[in-house]
């Protein structure tokens, strides 16, 4: 972008990602060992994953499986044959000084991704998505890499298997992308390929550049002639789809001040440093890597011709949303809700099947979730409490308590000290009373108060609602006040 | 044990299983093959104290057959040369033809069997390093097909071209030797199963002499500017054969004049890679702490590798690089295929393929240290056969009149290790 095209409205901003997301499986991409992460630094290592002299790889194939039911879930083409390349380049936390990765036949090609943002649906095309083994970690002990007294490495993280996902430069703002990176996320967890729990588990890399508005086409595609003479950041470091909208907007504002200044943007690689809010130049001029990408003569070509009708994937997020409104009656709000990850919606079907579907509605969008977000706490955290919360829905659903304790009392109770409904319930004295003591109380009620009785016959509104309260007294507060009110009328009627 | 002429680097001795088809002889093990607990240098003064934690897999092999390892023999750093001169462990001298070297790669394998120090040795051939030792040392080398035998724990040199192989003093005993150690491998996903390839295991059964009425392709090519004496000899032991039932007929295999320099860009460029690894962080010499990483890998490097290493691992890097990559590194592939081509059409009318295993008799010590374009040139034969994964074995055939050894080159289709196995075995 050149300084004289200073009218930054006359700007249309141009984002492309890298993401990496580090696969769900039992064991590492190319050896045995487990992906667990562990106490010890270089407990889960293995000939192989430590890159030792004569050690070769051999693929999991269960890495592939997640990587084809990825390629499913975004739409993409899966070839008939997947090969693996070296990248080669020198780096103290690549046990090899290359990372076996994909580069001519990537497992992914091709895909989608359709996500909602601002009330609006949008379409990110992904240009290929390829498996590739992580490196391991490093602790730099006093400092950077190069100012450190001395660097720890850690292997254990070498080798889990990682899924690099390269879009299309298709995001024209940083909402965007916290949008689809939020949507990803979802997709992957449903398909039970990646847990946004574990740290690192979610790595960005993005790029963002200015580009005159009118060479933006009417379908929203950038003409990558454009794209290569405007000049770019790429920025480094992004570990979320929060930070990524950070990072994006702070960069995009910067570029444009830059640009208003009538200063030049640099063509560089910036770091995000999320403490400070800021992307930082890395300095170190850029010039072009050279990775020497080669074939990896020790991993034969894959062919994964059949694996995409082989391997089924879920009902995904969007398709449950759209069900459960037609299936469940529920309006967009609450199938949005109830289908944010699959674990809640998993969990909603089962009530929603053992009790009723509004029942279910009501108890798991609003009150479960409302209680969870005002503790801030994640469904996850209750994961394991599933029964004991469909137990209370029991309780509800049968009558055995009114649905305000339930809410006010027990479901609070069970989140802030950690118990069981039904003792609760016991300890509380809230197990609602039963017919006969609700009867024996709207007689008591109507006999000790002639007064209102009289009121009530004459046509005053108040008196039912004086009764109503003298029964809910006498009843510890445990009866159904409609109820009392539909047999006070019964009563005075009769 | 300790040999005059250098055979071993490590002459640590570990014992087998008790019984076994190997039980109560030694099987000395290249020094590039991973032994646990027993120090693994691949003649390089980077891994002089690298003891590997795991057994290759033909250790593994070995082992449960029997077989008792004498020691690691010394061999070219790395497996890059052809005379067993560049180990930084000194150079090996030929046992049988003392002032000349043993040939490499795997020198100190083949002097090992032909001294008698062992009864016989695994080797690993990349582009000739079983064969040509086994031709300059006057003992049988056989390169397998590739795929044949797990790589597991060999240290990589080229991983696309290299396969381990038996060193013996006859084709019975390589054949017996090969019987152990073939077969797949789940640690290594580029082994295949004979069995699947129309093949079998019984190679000693296949050593009976039995050639009359074998069809034996000469290629013309592999002739053309070997040494006179050499050639000689080749002949003489054609005729022997010739007048054993075989029959001959001359064949073309034109790509072959790329296959030096296809053998050489590709050995190199996967070098490049295959030894990155070696920075001195975990094993090797350290840099020291001046500087930063990449100036402390650097220092490592270049204390740690030899002249010839250092010089395959800067031509490797060059040929993948940018610009360069489709002029030499696809180039090389693309010769690859061409002389696959060639061999499958050759080996369509012959059941072998018969050439001098060196165009030369070995040279003298130091004669071609300073000459590595020459010592390049010597692989003419043996490098084809990488580059078209087929099997290959060198038996002696005769000695040149000063009496230094030939060895003869049978080439044989993929999985056909039968093949040559029998046309060797009628000459040793
Ligand atoms: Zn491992």
């Amino acid at each position: 972008m050149t300084a004289q095209a200073a009218e930054t409205e006359d700007l249309a901003t141009v984002i492309g990602l890298e993401v990496h997301v580090q696969l769900e499986t039992d064991t590492k991409i190319f050896c045995g060992c487990s992906t667990e992460p562990a106490e010890e630094p270089n407990a889960n290592t293995c000939p192989v994953c430590l890159g030792l002299p004569g050690a070769l790889p051999v693929v999991n194939e269960g890495a592939v499986e997640a990587a084809v039911r990825v390629g499913k879930a975004i739409d993409a083409d899966i070839p008939e044959e997947t090969t693996f390349h070296r990248k080669n380049y020198y780096y103290p936390d690549l046990p090899k000084n290359f990372q076996i990765t994909q580069y001519d036949a990537p497992i992914c090609a091709d895909g989608e991704l359709e996500f909602s943002v601002g009330g609006e649906r949008r379409t990110v095309g992904i240009r290929r998505a390829h498996l590739e083994e992580d490196p391991g970690s490093l602790q730099h002990k006093g400092g950077s890499i190069d100012t450190a007294d001395y660097t720890l490495v850690d292997y254990n993280r070498a080798g889990t298997p990682l899924m690099e996902i390269v879009t299309r430069p298709d995001f024209r703002s940083a909402d965007e992308v916290r949008a689809f990176l939020a949507k990803l996320e979802e997709v992957l967890e449903y398909l039970g390929v990646f847990d946004s729990s574990r740290d690192g588990s979610l790595r960005v890399d993005a790029n963002l550049s200015l580009v005159d508005a009118d060479d933006v086409a009417a379908d929203g595609t950038v003409d990558e002639a454009v794209l290569e003479a405007a000049n770019r950041t790429e920025v480094k470091n992004i570990s979320s789809h929060r930070g990524a909208e950070k990072a994006l907007a702070y960069e995009e504002t910067r570029q444009k001040n830059a640009i208003e200044r009538g200063r030049a943007v640099e063509q560089e690689t910036r770091h995000w440093d999320e403490s400070k809010g800021v992307t930082l130049s890395m300095r170190s001029k850029e010039e072009e890597k050279d990775y020497r990408y080669f074939r990896e003569a020790d991993l034969p070509p894959l062919r994964v011709a059949d694996w995409r009708e082989r391997l089924a994937i879920p009902e995904l997020p969007d398709a449950r949303r759209e069900r459960f409104q037609a299936e469940y009656g529920l309006s967009e709000e609450a199938a949005s809700k109830l289908t944010s990850t699959k674990q809640v919606a998993d969990f909603f079907e089962d009530v929603a099947e053992a009790f009723d579907p509004d029942l279910a509605a009501t108890w798991v969008a609003d009150e479960l979730l409302g209680e969870l977000n005002y503790r801030d706490m994640a469904v996850t955290d209750v994961a394991d409490r599933f029964d004991e919360i469909e137990r209370l829905v029991e309780l509800v659903a049968t009558d055995e308590i009114t649905a305000k304790n339930a809410r006010e009392t027990v479901l609070r109770s069970m989140l802030d000290d950690g118990e069981g409904p039904d003792e609760i319930v016991e300890e509380a004295g809230l197990g609602k009373t039963s017919g006969d003591e609700v009867q024996q109380a709207v007689e008591a009620a109507i006999e000790e108060n002639p007064d209102a009785v009289a009121d009530y016959h004459d046509g005053e509104d108040g008196a039912i609602n004086f009764l109503v309260g003298q029964v809910m007294g006498k009843t510890g507060g445990s009866a159904d006040p409609g109820d009392v009110n539909q047999l006070l009328r019964e009563e005075l009627e009769g | 044990m300790s040999t005059e002429y250098n055979g071993y680097v490590t002459a640590e001795r570990v014992e087998g299983a008790e019984d076994g088809p190997l039980a109560g002889r030694t099987v000395a093990v290249k020094d590039n093959i991973s032994t646990e607990g027993v120090r693994t240098t691949c003649g390089s003064a980077m891994l002089a104290d690298y003891v590997p934690p795991y057994d290759a897999t033909v250790v593994e092999r070995l082992k449960a057959a029997g077989a008792t390892i004498p020691g690691k023999t010394n061999m070219d750093e790395f497996g890059m040369g052809t005379t067993t001169e560049t180990s930084a462990f000194g150079a090996v001298e030929n046992p049988v033809a003392p002032g000349h070297v043993p040939g490499g790669s795997s020198g100190g394998s083949a002097a090992v069997v032909a001294a008698g120090d062992a009864d016989l040795a695994l080797g690993s051939d990349t582009g000739g390093s079983i064969r040509c030792p086994a031709a300059f040392c006057g003992v049988v080398g056989i390169k397998p097909t590739y795929g044949l035998v797990s790589r597991y724990g060999l240290v990589a040199y080229a991983n696309s071209l290299e396969q381990i192989g038996p060193i013996a003093p006859t084709v019975e005993e390589a054949a017996e030797l090969l019987e152990v150690i073939a077969g797949p491998d789940e640690r290594d996903a580029t082994t295949r199963d004979a069995r699947e390839e129309g093949s079998d295991y019984e190679y000693a059964a296949a050593a009976d002499g039995d050639i009359a009425g074998m069809e034996v392709g000469i290629p013309t090519e592999l002739l053309d500017g070997a040494d006179e004496a050499v050639v000689e000899t080749f002949w003489d032991a054609i005729d022997d054969l010739e007048a054993r039932g075989v029959t001959t007929h001359e064949v073309e295999l034109p790509s072959v004049e790329h296959a030096v320099e296809a053998y050489y860009v590709i050995a190199m460029s996967e070098a490049s890679s295959n030894l990155a690894r070696f920075d001195g962080v975990r094993y090797g010499v350290s840099g020291g702490f001046d500087g930063n990483w990449n100036e402390t890998f650097a220092r490592a490097r270049e204390e740690g590798f030899g002249d010839e290493v250092k010089r395959r691992v800067l031509l490797g890097t060059y040929a993948l690089s940018a610009g360069y990559h489709d002029k030499y590194y696809q180039k090389a592939q693309d010769a690859r295929a061409w002389i696959q081509a060639d061999f499958d059409e050759a080996l369509a009318e012959a059941d072998v393929l018969a050439s001098p295993t060196m165009p030369v008799p070995p040279m003298e010590l130091g004669e071609s240290l300073d000459d590595p374009l020459t010592m390049y040139l010597a692989d003419a034969n043996t490098t084809p056969v990488n580059l078209a994964n087929l099997p290959a074995i060198s038996v002696p055939a005769g000695e040149t009149p000063e009496g230094l050894p030939v060895g003869l080159q049978f080439v044989g289709p993929a999985f056909g290790e039968h093949a040559v196995i029998r046309a060797g075995s009628a000459l040793a």
